[in-house]
């Protein structure tokens, strides 16, 4: 079954309805126990780091996701569900957040005339290979809308990066768990094809 | 590079697209749906309803709209028109729209704005701005002014301090329409776009007098838009958004070429 966290971090319509595009009627769920049974996570969200985190563990989701990830299950972080899986973001005074991987999420760094947030199409460099990648060209755009990122402490977990002031990493992967700082939900079809792959990925990195 | 977003707006009442729209393929022209879908295809980068439905009792037609237009597309859309309060807010969003943009209801009530983006975020608060060019005053030192009803009515407030306190308070976009330029398809006000484009930190569109491609461009650079909304030359088919694309992109202007 496939699962999609709700933890209140915005709206899930966009993500369902993509799933349902592709056949998949996924559980949208609060539920722990549900998560603990899940064969494939999805895990969205827009908001901010502090209230994510609080919320993730009042409704002790924070555990179950760490369950999940230690189990090998597919999760598939989307835009703040890419920045809350490091261990720390510098969003609301250094949150401690769930450290499925080593890093931390960083703010934007403010320049003259560059527009934060980070909001519209834009494209992403791949630098390593990975399953979900599978049929995505060069030159395929996606939807952003964010004013952090998501730094990984070990340069072979950055999979693609994009540019908007700096470089930043835009695709992470670390063996079961791949994320997304775009909203593939929102990104035409290649951000389908990307859905469609991850929900074709057995959780093992290429 | 992030590129320039293009996005036509549809005015839609009780349900239906009010402008005639010329489409080659079997498209039925009031329906908004149909034209989303085909919107969509045809490679906009996000897309703008704007419900003007003078009868408040039925608005849930506009809602029913909203749900099916979310499920005919998979890129990102905002809904204005008559969003009042939380409640109105949360109905759109809810029924699968990316964003609201408040209008009139936020200058009258700016703090309509922060309760908006602490509810539902930032990046869900699209500012809708009508403004209108005046002497500058005391009262207006920039020389633009806050309307409401369609430019009949000032409202004594300056657009450019408008502009930096809808920031502040937390709106995460600004949808900026010229009042003068609007429907004279002469091309886009760049003075009062670049004014508050380089006022505010937040991604600015700009609406209001859009007629060929290169009105696109001037506002895209002169007037340091982040994207550009268009309706009237899309609407009856004088342009496609791949032809408005295509000479953008020939004249060095980053945008989405591939959908």
């Amino acid at each position: 079954m496939v699962v999609i966290i709700d933890y209140r971090a915005g709206n899930l319509t966009s993500v369902v309805r993509s799933l349902k595009v592709l056949g998949v009627a996924a559980e949208v769920t609060q539920d722990p126990e549900v998560v603990a049974r899940a064969a494939r996570i999805v895990f969205p969200g827009v908001g901010a780091a502090g209230t994510a985190m609080a919320i993730l563990q009042e409704l002790q989701l924070d555990q179950a996701l760490k369950g999940a990830f230690a189990r090998g299950v597919p999760i598939l972080g989307i835009c703040l569900g890419a920045q809350v899986v490091l261990e720390y973001s510098d969003e609301n005074d250094n949150t401690r957040c769930l450290g499925l991987l080593p890093g931390r999420t960083r703010a934007l760094p403010r320049q003259p005339g560059l527009k934060i947030p980070h909001m519209g199409w834009n494209q992403v460099r791949f630098l390593r290979d990975h399953p979900v990648f599978k049929g995505l060209p060069e030159d395929a755009e996606y939807y952003f809308v964010h004013s952090y990122y998501p730094s990984p402490a070990q340069k072979s977990m950055v999979l693609g990066v994009t540019e908007h002031g700096v470089t930043f990493p835009s695709v992470m992967g670390w063996r079961n768990l791949v994320a997304t700082q775009f909203h593939p939900e929102k990104s035409g079809r290649f951000g389908l094809q990307l859905l469609e792959n991850f929900l074709a990925w057995d959780g093992v990195p290429c | 590079m992030l590129s320039k977003r293009i996005i036509p707006c549809l005015d839609v009442r009780d349900g239906r697209t009010t402008k005639g729209i010329k489409f080659q393929n079997n498209v039925d022209i009031g329906d908004p749906v149909a034209m989303a879908r085909h919107y969509y295809e045809a490679g906009a980068d996000e897309l703008v309803f704007y419900d003007i439905t003078a009868s408040s009792d039925r608005r849930d037609i506009m809602i029913e709209v909203v749900r099916r237009v979310a499920a005919a597309i998979l890129i990102p859309f905002s809904v204005g028109g008559g969003i009042r309060n939380l409640q109105d807010m949360r109905a759109v969003l809810l029924a699968g729209a990316e964003k609201v943009s408040v209008n009139t209801a936020a200058v009258l009530e700016p703090n309509l704005i922060a309760a908006g983006a602490k509810d539902f975020g930032s990046q869900c608060i699209v500012l809708g701005m009508d403004v209108k060019k005046v002497e500058a005053s005391e009262a207006i030192p920039s020389g633009y002014e806050m309307v409401i009803h369609g430019g009949r009515t000032s409202m004594g407030i300056d657009a450019l301090w408008w502009a930096q306190e809808a920031e502040r308070l937390g709106a995460g976009e600004i949808c900026l329409n010229s009042i003068d330029a609007d429907g004279t398809q002469t091309g886009y006000e760049l003075t009062l776009t670049r004014m508050i484009s380089e006022a505010v930190s937040i991604p600015v569109i700009a609406s209001g007098g859009a007629g060929a491609p290169e009105h696109l461009y001037q506002v895209l650079t002169a007037g340091r838009a982040d994207a550009a909304l268009i309706a009237s030359m899309v609407h009856y088919g004088t342009y496609t958004i791949q032809e408005i694309k295509d000479y953008l992109h020939q004249r060095g202007i980053p945008v989405r070429l591939s959908w």
